[in-house]
Protein backbone atom coordinates (compact mmCIF):
# COMPACT_ATOMS: atom_id res chain seq x y z
CA UNK A 1 0.00 0.00 0.00
CA UNK A 2 1.93 3.40 -1.25
CA UNK A 3 -0.33 5.09 1.65
CA UNK A 4 -1.46 4.24 5.24
CA UNK A 5 -4.87 6.23 6.65
CA UNK A 6 -5.13 5.62 10.42
CA UNK A 7 -8.04 7.37 12.33
CA UNK A 8 -8.63 8.68 15.80
CA UNK A 9 -10.84 10.53 18.00
CA UNK A 10 -9.77 13.72 19.59
CA UNK A 11 -13.13 14.31 21.42
CA UNK A 12 -15.60 15.07 18.30
CA UNK A 13 -12.66 15.46 15.94
CA UNK A 14 -11.92 12.73 13.74
CA UNK A 15 -8.04 13.04 13.01
CA UNK A 16 -6.85 10.97 9.84
CA UNK A 17 -3.01 10.44 10.00
CA UNK A 18 -1.68 10.29 6.72
CA UNK A 19 1.45 8.50 5.70
CA UNK A 20 2.86 7.66 2.29
CA UNK A 21 1.85 8.81 -1.23
CA UNK A 22 -1.21 10.44 -2.43
CA UNK A 23 -0.78 10.12 -6.01
CA UNK A 24 -2.80 8.78 -8.90
CA UNK A 25 -3.68 5.17 -7.96
CA UNK A 26 -4.05 3.73 -4.50
CA UNK A 27 -3.29 7.05 -2.69
CA UNK A 28 -5.23 9.41 -3.92
CA UNK A 29 -8.22 6.52 -4.31
CA UNK A 30 -7.45 5.17 -0.86
CA UNK A 31 -8.03 8.93 0.56
CA UNK A 32 -11.09 9.63 -1.41
CA UNK A 33 -12.78 6.53 0.12
CA UNK A 34 -11.78 7.39 3.71
CA UNK A 35 -13.01 10.81 3.21
CA UNK A 36 -16.48 9.79 1.81
CA UNK A 37 -16.62 6.91 4.77
CA UNK A 38 -16.72 9.30 7.06
CA UNK A 39 -18.84 12.23 5.45
CA UNK A 40 -21.22 8.85 5.18
CA UNK A 41 -20.76 8.11 8.97
CA UNK A 42 -21.83 11.70 9.73
CA UNK A 43 -18.71 12.84 10.71
CA UNK A 44 -18.46 16.56 10.69
CA UNK A 45 -15.31 17.42 11.85
CA UNK A 46 -12.00 16.05 10.27
CA UNK A 47 -8.02 16.80 10.66
CA UNK A 48 -5.61 15.67 8.15
CA UNK A 49 -2.72 14.97 9.40
CA UNK A 50 -0.28 15.31 6.55
CA UNK A 51 3.34 15.07 8.87
CA UNK A 52 4.19 11.68 7.14
CA UNK A 53 3.04 12.79 3.52
CA UNK A 54 6.52 11.86 1.97
CA UNK A 55 4.71 12.34 -1.98
CA UNK A 56 1.41 14.20 -3.55
CA UNK A 57 0.91 15.11 -6.83
CA UNK A 58 -1.86 16.76 -8.68
CA UNK A 59 -4.05 14.12 -8.17
CA UNK A 60 -3.42 13.80 -4.62
CA UNK A 61 -4.47 17.72 -4.53
CA UNK A 62 -7.00 17.05 -6.36
CA UNK A 63 -8.83 14.78 -3.90
CA UNK A 64 -7.72 17.30 -0.79
CA UNK A 65 -9.78 19.30 -2.95
CA UNK A 66 -12.86 17.17 -3.45
CA UNK A 67 -12.70 15.96 0.16
CA UNK A 68 -13.06 19.74 1.44
CA UNK A 69 -15.89 20.64 -0.96
CA UNK A 70 -17.49 16.82 -0.20
CA UNK A 71 -17.04 17.30 4.08
CA UNK A 72 -17.63 21.53 3.77
CA UNK A 73 -21.26 20.76 1.37
CA UNK A 74 -22.15 18.11 3.90
CA UNK A 75 -21.89 20.93 6.68
CA UNK A 76 -18.80 19.94 8.10
CA UNK A 77 -15.22 21.31 8.43
CA UNK A 78 -11.98 19.86 6.98
CA UNK A 79 -8.37 21.20 8.31
CA UNK A 80 -5.00 20.51 7.85
CA UNK A 81 -2.49 19.80 10.01
CA UNK A 82 1.68 19.56 9.48
CA UNK A 83 1.77 20.35 6.18
CA UNK A 84 5.73 19.83 5.02
CA UNK A 85 7.51 21.91 3.19
CA UNK A 86 6.62 19.98 -0.50
CA UNK A 87 2.75 19.96 0.42
CA UNK A 88 2.48 23.56 1.32
CA UNK A 89 4.64 24.78 -1.44
CA UNK A 90 2.18 22.64 -4.01
CA UNK A 91 -0.59 24.42 -2.15
CA UNK A 92 0.82 28.11 -2.82
CA UNK A 93 1.66 27.09 -6.22
CA UNK A 94 -2.17 26.58 -6.97
CA UNK A 95 -3.62 29.26 -4.91
CA UNK A 96 -4.84 26.42 -2.34
CA UNK A 97 -2.79 27.24 0.69
CA UNK A 98 -5.48 30.53 1.93
CA UNK A 99 -8.39 27.86 0.92
CA UNK A 100 -7.79 25.49 3.61
CA UNK A 101 -7.43 26.17 7.03
CA UNK A 102 -3.88 25.14 7.91
CA UNK A 103 -2.18 24.49 11.34
CA UNK A 104 1.03 23.07 12.61
CA UNK A 105 -0.29 22.57 15.97
CA UNK A 106 -2.49 19.63 16.65
CA UNK A 107 -3.58 20.76 19.90
CA UNK A 108 -4.62 24.16 18.64
CA UNK A 109 -5.92 22.46 15.15
CA UNK A 110 -8.55 20.65 17.74
CA UNK A 111 -9.64 23.91 19.25
CA UNK A 112 -10.12 25.46 16.17
CA UNK A 113 -13.08 23.38 14.95
CA UNK A 114 -16.01 25.29 16.12
CA UNK B 1 27.28 25.08 -7.73
CA UNK B 2 26.59 22.41 -10.31
CA UNK B 3 29.19 19.25 -10.81
CA UNK B 4 29.55 17.24 -14.38
CA UNK B 5 29.71 20.49 -16.42
CA UNK B 6 32.01 18.77 -18.63
CA UNK B 7 30.86 15.54 -19.55
CA UNK B 8 29.58 13.83 -22.98
CA UNK B 9 26.06 14.11 -23.70
CA UNK B 10 24.03 11.42 -21.82
CA UNK B 11 20.70 10.23 -23.04
CA UNK B 12 18.03 7.51 -21.98
CA UNK B 13 15.09 6.66 -24.48
CA UNK B 14 12.92 3.96 -23.15
CA UNK B 15 9.38 3.05 -24.88
CA UNK B 16 6.76 2.46 -22.39
CA UNK B 17 3.79 0.41 -21.15
CA UNK B 18 0.60 2.62 -20.61
CA UNK B 19 0.41 2.03 -17.05
CA UNK B 20 1.07 3.58 -13.70
CA UNK B 21 3.99 1.51 -12.76
CA UNK B 22 5.60 3.33 -15.86
CA UNK B 23 5.06 6.76 -14.33
CA UNK B 24 6.67 5.78 -11.55
CA UNK B 25 9.74 4.03 -13.64
CA UNK B 26 9.95 7.23 -15.43
CA UNK B 27 10.14 9.53 -12.86
CA UNK B 28 12.51 7.43 -10.94
CA UNK B 29 14.84 6.96 -14.28
CA UNK B 30 14.83 11.00 -14.39
CA UNK B 31 15.44 11.74 -11.22
CA UNK B 32 18.64 9.64 -11.06
CA UNK B 33 19.66 11.13 -14.47
CA UNK B 34 19.25 14.62 -12.57
CA UNK B 35 20.70 13.49 -9.28
CA UNK B 36 24.23 12.89 -11.65
CA UNK B 37 23.71 16.27 -13.52
CA UNK B 38 24.32 18.13 -10.00
CA UNK B 39 20.56 18.95 -9.10
CA UNK B 40 20.17 20.11 -5.60
CA UNK B 41 16.95 18.59 -3.26
CA UNK B 42 14.32 21.28 -4.43
CA UNK B 43 14.85 20.67 -8.26
CA UNK B 44 14.85 17.12 -8.15
CA UNK B 45 11.99 17.06 -6.47
CA UNK B 46 10.54 19.59 -9.21
CA UNK B 47 11.84 17.35 -11.93
CA UNK B 48 10.69 14.19 -10.98
CA UNK B 49 6.91 16.23 -10.10
CA UNK B 50 6.92 17.66 -14.11
CA UNK B 51 8.01 14.69 -15.15
CA UNK B 52 4.98 12.42 -12.95
CA UNK B 53 2.24 14.56 -14.44
CA UNK B 54 3.88 14.77 -17.74
CA UNK B 55 3.65 10.62 -17.86
CA UNK B 56 0.31 10.34 -16.35
CA UNK B 57 -0.97 12.57 -18.88
CA UNK B 58 0.47 11.05 -21.51
CA UNK B 59 -0.39 7.22 -19.84
CA UNK B 60 -3.80 8.05 -18.74
CA UNK B 61 -5.38 11.13 -20.68
CA UNK B 62 -3.34 10.39 -24.20
CA UNK B 63 -3.10 6.64 -24.53
CA UNK B 64 -5.92 5.79 -22.00
CA UNK B 65 -4.01 2.99 -20.13
CA UNK B 66 -4.19 0.97 -23.71
CA UNK B 67 -2.24 -1.86 -23.38
CA UNK B 68 -1.40 -1.58 -27.61
CA UNK B 69 0.12 2.08 -27.21
CA UNK B 70 3.55 3.10 -25.74
CA UNK B 71 4.89 5.74 -24.60
CA UNK B 72 8.15 7.73 -26.02
CA UNK B 73 9.81 8.58 -23.08
CA UNK B 74 13.71 9.89 -23.16
CA UNK B 75 16.36 11.95 -20.43
CA UNK B 76 19.05 13.93 -22.28
CA UNK B 77 21.65 15.94 -20.27
CA UNK B 78 23.60 17.81 -22.70
CA UNK B 79 25.85 20.67 -21.76
CA UNK B 80 23.22 23.14 -19.56
CA UNK B 81 20.11 21.20 -20.46
CA UNK B 82 18.58 18.43 -19.14
CA UNK B 83 15.59 17.73 -21.31
CA UNK B 84 13.05 15.46 -20.65
CA UNK B 85 10.66 13.92 -23.83
CA UNK B 86 7.49 12.45 -23.45
CA UNK B 87 5.10 11.29 -26.36
CA UNK B 88 1.64 9.90 -26.50
CA UNK B 89 -0.30 8.18 -29.40
CA UNK B 90 -3.38 9.35 -28.51
CA UNK B 91 -6.14 11.48 -30.24
CA UNK B 92 -4.18 14.33 -29.36
CA UNK B 93 -5.90 17.55 -27.70
CA UNK B 94 -6.22 21.41 -27.78
CA UNK B 95 -3.61 22.17 -25.22
CA UNK B 96 -3.80 25.51 -26.94
CA UNK B 97 -7.12 26.68 -24.84
CA UNK B 98 -6.38 25.13 -21.09
CA UNK B 99 -8.61 26.19 -18.67
CA UNK B 100 -6.67 28.53 -15.96
CA UNK B 101 -6.35 26.47 -12.76
CA UNK B 102 -5.51 29.76 -10.69
CA UNK B 103 -9.08 31.01 -12.14
CA UNK B 104 -11.49 31.78 -9.22
CA UNK B 105 -14.40 29.54 -11.18
CA UNK B 106 -11.95 26.66 -11.33
CA UNK B 107 -9.96 27.12 -8.35
CA UNK B 108 -11.93 24.30 -6.40
CA UNK B 109 -11.90 21.74 -9.72
CA UNK B 110 -10.66 18.12 -9.01
CA UNK B 111 -8.42 18.06 -11.90
CA UNK B 112 -6.50 20.43 -14.18
CA UNK B 113 -3.53 21.18 -12.68
CA UNK B 114 -0.90 19.00 -14.26
CA UNK B 115 0.49 20.87 -17.19
CA UNK B 116 0.05 24.01 -14.34
CA UNK B 117 2.34 22.15 -12.33
CA UNK B 118 4.76 21.24 -15.45
CA UNK B 119 5.15 24.93 -16.28
CA UNK B 120 6.13 25.93 -12.76
CA UNK B 121 8.77 23.50 -12.17
CA UNK B 122 10.37 23.42 -15.53
CA UNK B 123 12.46 26.19 -17.46
CA UNK B 124 10.75 25.61 -20.67
CA UNK B 125 7.81 23.12 -21.70
CA UNK B 126 6.43 23.20 -25.30
CA UNK B 127 3.87 20.61 -26.32
CA UNK B 128 3.32 19.15 -30.52
CA UNK B 129 0.80 17.48 -31.82
CA UNK B 130 2.43 14.60 -33.73
CA UNK B 131 1.16 12.97 -37.20
CA UNK B 132 -0.44 10.85 -37.59
CA UNK B 133 -2.14 10.99 -33.93
CA UNK B 134 -0.02 12.32 -30.08
CA UNK B 135 1.05 14.27 -28.20
CA UNK B 136 4.79 15.08 -27.66
CA UNK B 137 5.98 17.35 -24.73
CA UNK B 138 9.52 18.30 -23.88
CA UNK B 139 10.57 19.50 -20.35
CA UNK B 140 13.95 21.81 -20.40
CA UNK B 141 15.51 22.59 -17.10
CA UNK B 142 18.48 24.30 -16.85
CA UNK B 143 21.78 23.20 -15.33
CA UNK B 144 22.98 26.65 -13.89
CA UNK B 145 20.30 29.37 -13.62
CA UNK B 146 19.64 31.99 -16.32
Amino acid sequence: MSVSLKTRQVGDVTVVDVAGRITLGEGSSALRDALRDMVGKNQKKILLNLGEVSYIDSSGIGELVSGFTTVTNSGGQLKLLNLNKRVKDLLQITKLYTVFDVHDDEAGAIRSFA
Amino acid sequence: MRQNEHHAPETVERFLDSTLESVDSAEELAVGMAQRAGFDEDELMRIGMAVRESMVNAVVHGNRYNSNKKVRFSVTHHGERFTVQIADQGEGFDFENLPDPLSPENLMRTSGRGIFLIRSFMDEFQMRHLEPGGTEVTLVKYTVSK
